[in-house]
C-alpha cells in the first residue's frame, strides 16, 4: 500500500512544530559548512541557508527507508511510528546520511559564501537560528504549522538585527520572499538569492571557463519567483556556453522532488523523464536548487554529469 | 446518484485566492501536466464548484500528487491559480480528513 497521507504529512508536521523543522538535524550538522569561514554571527546582512542544502543528505536516507516502505505491509505502521516520533526523534534514526554526501552540500554552500565575499559584499551567518523555511509544510498545506514556524524564524531575524538575507535556495527565497509577507504581521525583511546579488553587484570572473552546460531552470525560480535572465548572466560572463533543453525557462520541467516525501515512485519516474530531456541536450548540467540536484543526480545514474551552478561559478568568479 | 452540496465550495475557499471558477475546461492543464495527471484540475475544481464533495475525497492521492509546479499555471489561458487552489484543498483534507 501507499504511504499513509495523513500519518506521513502528520510526522512532517509534528516535527516541524516540536522540533523547528520537517526532518530535524543537528545544529553541528546544520552549522558545520560554515566553520572556518569566520562569518560574524548575525548583522544587518545574512546569508540564509534554511538548511536546505544541509538536508539534502538526510532526505536522500529518509528517502530510502521510505522507498522500503512504500507498497509494503510496513507502510501501516505509519500510524504507529508517528505517535512515537513525537516522543523520541525517530524521523532522525530513518535518515542516516552518507558523510562524503554531507561534504558535496556543505562545499556548494562555502562557494556561494566565497563568491559573496569575492561580490564585496558583507554578510554574517545565524548559525543555529538558521531555521529552515517550513517550504514543505507550506506545499503539503499544512499552514496552521507554518504559519507558528514562520513567526519564529522572523523572531529570530528581528533578534539578531537582520534587514536583509542573502538566499541559497529557490523555496527558501520563495518562502521569506512571497509567503511569509502574507503568514506573517509586519514582515519587513528584503529578501534575494545569492544568484541575484552577484548578479547585480556586476562581480566579474577571473577565468574563462569556455565550456558549455545545459541548464534546468528550478520551477520555483522561474514561475514563482520569475528569475530567469541571472543565472545566464553569470554563466555568459564565465565564458559558459549556455544549452536550453526542450523545456527550459518559463516553462521548464520539473524534477519530480516535491512528490518526493509522499509518492517516491512517483518523483523518481518524473526526474527520468526530466533527465531524459536535459541527456538529449548535453552532457554537463547544472541545477539551482538542492532538491533539483539530488533528485535528478539520482534517475541520471552517472550517465550525465549534474552539477550546482555555484561549483561553476566559484571556479569562474573566485 | 451524486449526493450535492452546495457548501462545499465555501468550505474550501480560504481566500479570494480561490478561483476554480475562472477555469473554461480547455484541458491545456491536463495536457501539459508533468505528472500525467488528467484529472486536475479541471475535473476536479469544477467538483468543489458542484460540490460533489463525495468525488473530491476519492482522489486524495491525485490532490496529494500534484507538484505545485505551476506547469499548468504558465500555459493556462483563464489565469486560474491552480497552485493555490490545490493547496486550499490539501489544506481542507488535512483539517476535515486528517484531522491534522
Amino acid at each position: 500500500m501507499p504511504l499513509p497521507i495523513g500519518d506521513t504529512i502528520g510526522i512532517l508536521a509534528d516535527n516541524l512544530a516540536l522540533r523547528k523543522s520537517v526532518l530535524p538535524i543537528s545544529a553541528s550538522s546544520a552549522t558545520r559548512w560554515a566553520r572556518g569561514l569566520n562569518l560574524p554571527r548575525g548583522g544587518e546582512t545574512v546569508i540564509y541557508t534554511g538548511q536546505m542544502y544541509q538536508l539534502i543528505p538526510y532526505i536522500t536516507g529518509m528517502n530510502k527507508a521510505q522507498s522500503m516502505i512504500e507498497d509494503s505491509p510496513l507502510a501501516d505502521f505509519t500510524r504507529v511510528g508517528r505517535f512515537i516520533n513525537r516522543f523520541i526523534n525517530i524521523s532522525s534514526l530513518m535518515s542516516m546520511p552518507e558523510s562524503s554526501m554531507q561534504g558535496r552540500f556543505n562545499s556548494i554552500l562555502v562557494n556561494m559564501a566565497s563568491l559573496l565575499k569575492q561580490a564585496g559584499v558583507e554578510f554574517g551567518y545565524l548559525y543555529q537560528d538558521d531555521l529552515y523555511s517550513g517550504a514543505l509544510a507550506y506545499d503539503l498545506g499544512v499552514d496552521d504549522v507554518l504559519e507558528e514556524h514562520a513567526q519564529k524564524v522572523y523572531s529570530n531575524l528581528k533578534k539578531h538585527g537582520v534587514k536583509n538575507v542573502i538566499t541559497a535556495d529557490p523555496h527558501t527565497t520563495n518562502m521569506l520572499r512571497s509567503v511569509f509577507p502574507l503568514i506573517v504581521r509586519g514582515y519587513d525583511i528584503k529578501v534575494k538569492s545569492y544568484i541575484e546579488v552577484l548578479a547585480e553587484r556586476n562581480i566579474c570572473a577571473l577565468r574563462d571557463l569556455g565550456s558549455e552546460v545545459v541548464i534546468h531552470d528550478s520551477c520555483v525560480y522561474a514561475r514563482y519567483e520569475n528569475m530567469l535572465g541571472e543565472q545566464r548572466t553569470l554563466l555568459a560572463k564565465a565564458g559558459v556556453n549556455v544549452r536550453e533543453p526542450v523545456s527550459t525557462g518559463e516553462f521548464t520541467l520539473c524534477c519530480g522532488g516535491p512528490a518526493e516525501s509522499l509518492y517516491p515512485k512517483k518523483a523518481a519516474a518524473a526526474a527520468q523523464r526530466r533527465v531524459e530531456e536535459l541527456k538529449a541536450a548535453g552532457s554537463d548540467v547544472i541545477t539551482m536548487c538542492p532538491i533539483c540536484l539530488v533528485n535528478l543526480q539520482k534517475a541520471a545514474h552517472g550517465q550525465i554529469n549534474i552539477e550546482d551552478i555555484s561549483s561553476y561559478l566559484a571556479r569562474a568568479y573566485c | 446518484m451524486a449526493l450535492v452540496n452546495p457548501d462545499f465550495v465555501d468550505e474550501v475557499k480560504r481566500s479570494e485566492e480561490f478561483n476554480a471558477s475562472a477555469c473554461m475546461n480547455c484541458g491545456v492543464c491536463s495536457a501539459v501536466c508533468p505528472m500525467g495527471i488528467e484529472l486536475l484540475p479541471r475535473k476536479l475544481f469544477r467538483y468543489v464548484l458542484l460540490g460533489l464533495k463525495d468525488k473530491v475525497l476519492d482522489n486524495k492521492e491525485t490532490i496529494y500528487s500534484c507538484l505545485l509546479c505551476k506547469m499548468c499555471e504558465a500555459n493556462c489561458p483563464a489565469k486560474v491559480h491552480i497552485a493555490e487552489n490545490v493547496r486550499s484543498l490539501r489544506y481542507y483534507m488535512n483539517k476535515k480528513v486528517f484531522k491534522l
